[in-house]
């Protein structure tokens, strides 16, 4: 399977990228871990990619007054490197190694992932679970998008012609603040047939994928005081599509099970 | 007709510089524009592991990254990390443990090892599996290939910190 003809193009800056992802049949390619695999089934079709690894502003990871700034670039291997990460956003140094194989691992990245917007991905879930802000720009300057209101639909993002994402934002985790993260998959790094990313402060946040078209907040299980009742209200937040192995009804059972497990960590771990 | 890119890279210690179509794959490219088909290609979506190379001292898909991408990149392939030595262990302990059958993985199998034994570590038999989980034998069930990695790492380590 090879990929159909298209030009290569590699900016050296920023504003040079905003030039060269208005044209028409432009893609931006990032780590490409996605987005080759689709050129190679000959799902997609750009006239031209535009290879933005060669930005390294948008490489690095920073803290600055309490809040983690990932660059869109900082591939996975990077951030389950990064200290800064595994002290600050356990939740993703705990996600990272769901995350494919170490061969993918070390080219995918964190802003590639957000963009694309798959629905079993691991990191949108995460940064909704984390309230986290996600940083987006164009020729017109920087905006800030929620997580939540940023995963718009199925691979759909609030991400306008012209626009890329160059960072995400997250608070650092307090003391006493807690997160998990639980995947079952039927494989290593296989996509998920369900997953759960929760995070715990004043109240908790249970966020899951490969549960929808994008990651669902579960609203009345975050909102419950024990375990048996977060499960028991599950079925109110998740409606999950079936898969080609598990039908809606084992996709609901299987997120009660990584529910209570979540839980316990949650209310247990230091 | 192709749109095409000049390239200059370091492919097992040697430069080479081509004019190459912007689509084509690094590991089709060290195929057939090198002749290094050491590297070889499985399912070409990134599943198998197949095409397993080094770039710039980390593994990566060769099916998954263009070869205009690896412009000024260093790559090292099965054949290099053999005629360095680097492979040597590996090679020896696959052998002896009966870790291939039809030898197609093979090659992967070695880069994506490789990269554990660098790391200087003894591990589970839980993390190396882990490790190549990217990587797919249709015929050795893994019970070997893992045995053969673990003897590698178990003496590699005691070795180096002799």
């Amino acid at each position: 399977m090879k990929a159909p003809p298209f030009a290569y193009v590699k900016p050296r800056s920023l504003a040079e990228a905003f030039e060269l992802i208005e044209r028409p049949g432009a893609k931006v390619l990032a780590g490409g871990q996605s987005l080759i695999p689709s050129l190679n089934m000959r799902l997609s079709a750009p006239e031209l990619l535009v290879d933005i690894t060669g930005l390294s502003s948008l490489k690095t990871i920073t803290l600055e007054q309490g809040v983690v700034r990932i660059g869109a670039l900082v591939t996975h291997t990077q951030l389950a490197e990064s200290e800064p990460i595994a002290k600050h956003v356990p939740l993703l140094a705990q996600a990272v190694s769901h995350i494919a194989h170490p061969a993918i691992r070390n080219r995918g990245t964190l802003g590639g992932s957000i963009a694309f917007a798959d629905p079993a991905a691991e990191y949108p879930a995460c940064l909704v679970a984390l309230d986290a802000s996600i940083v987006v720009q164009g020729k017109a300057g920087e905006r800030m998008v929620p997580a939540q209101k940023f995963f718009k639909g199925l691979f759909e993002v609030d991400l306008a012609p012209g626009e890329l994402v160059v960072a995400a934002e997250i608070r650092a985790q307090l003391k006493d603040e807690r997160s998990a993260f639980l995947e079952l998959a039927r494989r290593h790094g296989d996509y998920a047939i369900i997953g759960l990313a929760a995070y715990k402060s004043k109240g908790n946040r249970f966020v899951f994928f490969g549960a929808g078209a994008t990651p669902v907040f579960a609203r009345h299980a975050s909102s419950a005081t024990e375990a048996k009742e977060a499960v028991s209200l599950l079925k109110k937040d998740l409606n999950p599509p079936a898969d080609l192995y598990h039908s809606p009804a084992t996709k609901l059972h299987l997120a009660g099970v990584l529910l209570e497990r979540a839980w316990t960590q949650l209310t247990t771990s230091r | 007709m192709d749109p095409a890119n000049d390239v200059t890279l370091t492919v097992n210690g040697t430069r080479v510089s081509r004019r190459i179509p912007a689509r084509q794959h690094l590991v089709d490219f060290l195929r057939e524009e090198l002749g290094l088909t050491g590297s070889h290609i499985g399912c070409e979506h990134g599943v198998c592991g197949a095409c397993t190379v080094r770039v710039d001292g980390q593994i990566v898909r060769g099916c998954l990254m263009l070869a205009v991408q690896a412009d000024g990149c260093t790559v090292d392939t099965v054949e290099g990390l053999s005629d360095s030595k680097e492979l040597a262990a590996l090679q020896k302990s696959f052998h002896e443990k009966n870790a291939l059958q039809c030898g197609f993985c093979t090659p992967g199998m070695l880069m994506a090892a490789q990269d554990l034994v660098r790391q200087g570590k003894s591990l589970s038999r839980e993390k190396i599996r882990e490790h190549i989980s990217g990587n797919y034998c249709r015929c050795t069930g893994y019970q070997a290939i893992v045995d053969a990695i673990e003897e590698v790492l178990q003496t590699e380590v005691i070795h180096g910190q002799g």
